[in-house]
């Protein structure tokens, strides 16, 4: 095996089975073909996702698969979704919001404006919830939201803020268990079986593709929020991502990251301190690079 | 670090159970040598609001250390490992602990299926897969695939299980398991040498 392939997958190359000898050479090839780089996700997560879409598309095996992708533009956008989307909740993990809303936006509310970056912002629901809690603060307006992401269509639904009428429930309950300051009904119109957020919600959000594998620093910004993106990446990923974020974030600019992910054990470790630890939010250490 | 049963040496350890499975699997920590250096993966369906309480509440029960599985991070020997609720656990090669948020399987996250799917991957013939009491289909797939790879799968014997639909259909897809008393599985795990 030449060194450009087992570079592939991060780390020595080990692959046992026929299945992960394919899934290398599949990442590889969806990476020289469409630039979307997966070579550094972690493999057991991908390795289901790619079982799911060997099944959508009718394939027997990855190497049919990749037959598709490579002489099939057309099938690499679904390919896309299997790949990259999870759909969260607004409000997931109130206590994450409740946090923001007690210890981090009195902060940032010295500054005469705000810049925030949802990175893997998927469907939106983070998006709106950020928005939607900056306004009951009253930080909305000077707030600009970048959300981005890898996957174009996503992207084409966080900014349509349409959601199935039947979650909004749970929303409504997660919002409320935030420390809301109002009631999730003043933001959406619900009709056909959605619930339609308000159009204003979103006036200074600018949905963009960015990609934390490939692409570099954007803004400066206050706050990053990126939840439950960095337990799909391998070590070496996790740390580019969050070198990005240190190098995108204001001095003591504060990250936020998902409830069961860390920066403890990352190469950043030293360059953020705990803000609030039950809820990951990390503040920016003074003086880091 | 190999462990001998009577149908094989064992590397590592996946339990999943549901409805009846924190009494099931308590029993089983109990029965765990204290010597055991295979490590151990639990899963158990969870209301998915509440903070976990399942390590705190089976470490009393249990000789090894107990503790929730965090995101990437290497597999120790001699440890119980128990999926946090909400989340997928997964084994990845390393052996690592990995965690997802993606969309739940049958219904359930944490599932069953994936953490055997993706332990299967990693410890193929070295593993044990145990499907206890629950009541739905969700570890049934996932011990098909511990098989498929050359493990051993052990099920509850559904007649004996506080609710036998789980057991029953993971016995019915893996027809070569081997479906036992939750005492006997506790018997074999109490022989399990160093």
């Amino acid at each position: 095996m030449d060194a450009g392939l087992s570079a592939v997958a991060g780390e020595p190359s080990v692959a046992s089975s026929d299945f992960e000898i394919e899934l290398q050479l599949l990442v590889e090839a969806i990476y020289l073909k469409y630039h979307c780089d997966f070579r550094s996700y972690a493999k057991a997560s991908l390795k289901r996702r790619m079982t799911t879409a060997m099944g959508r598309f009718g394939c027997a095996t990855l190497s049919q698969l990749q037959d598709r992708i490579l002489h099939d533009p057309a099938v690499f956008a679904p390919m896309l979704e299997y790949l990259t989307v999870q759909v969260s909740d607004m409000f997931r993990d109130p206590g994450y919001f409740r946090a923001l809303r007690e210890q981090v936006l009195p902060q940032l509310r010295t500054y005469p404006s705000l810049k925030i970056w949802v990175a893997g912002c998927s469907t939106g629901e983070e998006v709106y919830s950020l928005a939607i809690l900056l306004r009951e603060e009253g930080l909305l307006a000077r707030t600009i939201v970048y959300a981005t992401d890898i996957n174009a269509k996503a992207l084409q639904k966080a900014e349509a803020g349409v959601y199935e009428l039947e979650r909004v429930a749970g929303f409504t309950a997660n919002h409320h268990a935030s420390g809301a300051r109002s009631s999730l009904s003043d933001y959406y119109v619900a009709g056909y079986g959605n619930a339609v957020f308000d159009k204003s919600l979103k006036k200074n959000v600018v949905f963009s593709d960015h990609s934390l594998a490939t692409d570099s620093v954007f803004a400066e910004v206050h706050l990053v929020s990126c939840r439950n993106v960095l337990i799909y990446f391998d070590r070496t990923l996790q740390d580019r991502a969050l070198g990005l974020f240190r190098d995108s974030l204001v001095r003591k600019g504060f990250l936020g990251i998902g409830s069961k992910e860390s920066v403890r054990f990352s190469a950043h470790a030293e360059d953020f301190d705990e803000l609030a630890r039950e809820e990951r939010i990390y503040q920016k250490r003074d003086g880091a690079a | 670090m190999s462990t001998a049963l009577p149908f094989g040496p064992v590397r590592a350890i996946v339990i999943g159970a549901s409805a009846g499975g924190v009494e099931a699997i308590g029993t089983l920590l109990q029965a765990l040598p204290a010597e055991l250096q295979a490590p151990v993966f639990i899963v158990l369906h969870l209301p998915r609001e509440q903070p976990s309480l399942l390590a705190t509440i089976f470490q009393p029960k249990c000789a090894l250390p107990v503790k929730e599985a965090s995101d990437k991070e290497p597999v120790a020997a001699s440890t119980v490992y128990v999926a946090p609720p909400d989340y997928h656990l997964l084994i990845d090669a390393g052996p690592l602990t990995a965690l997802s948020a993606d969309d739940p399987v049958h219904y359930s996250r944490p599932a069953i299926d994936v953490l055997f799917e993706s332990a299967a991957d990693v410890y193929r013939a070295g593993l044990l897969g145990v499907v206890l009491t629950g009541g739905n289909q969700d570890g049934a797939a996932g011990l098909a695939s511990v098989i498929a790879s050359g493990g051993q799968g052990v099920v509850q014997l559904p007649e004996t299980a506080q609710v036998s639909y789980m057991p029953a259909a993971a016995l019915q897809r893996n027809p070569s398991s081997r479906a036992m008393t939750l005492a006997d599985i506790a018997g074999l795990f109490a022989a399990l040498p160093e």
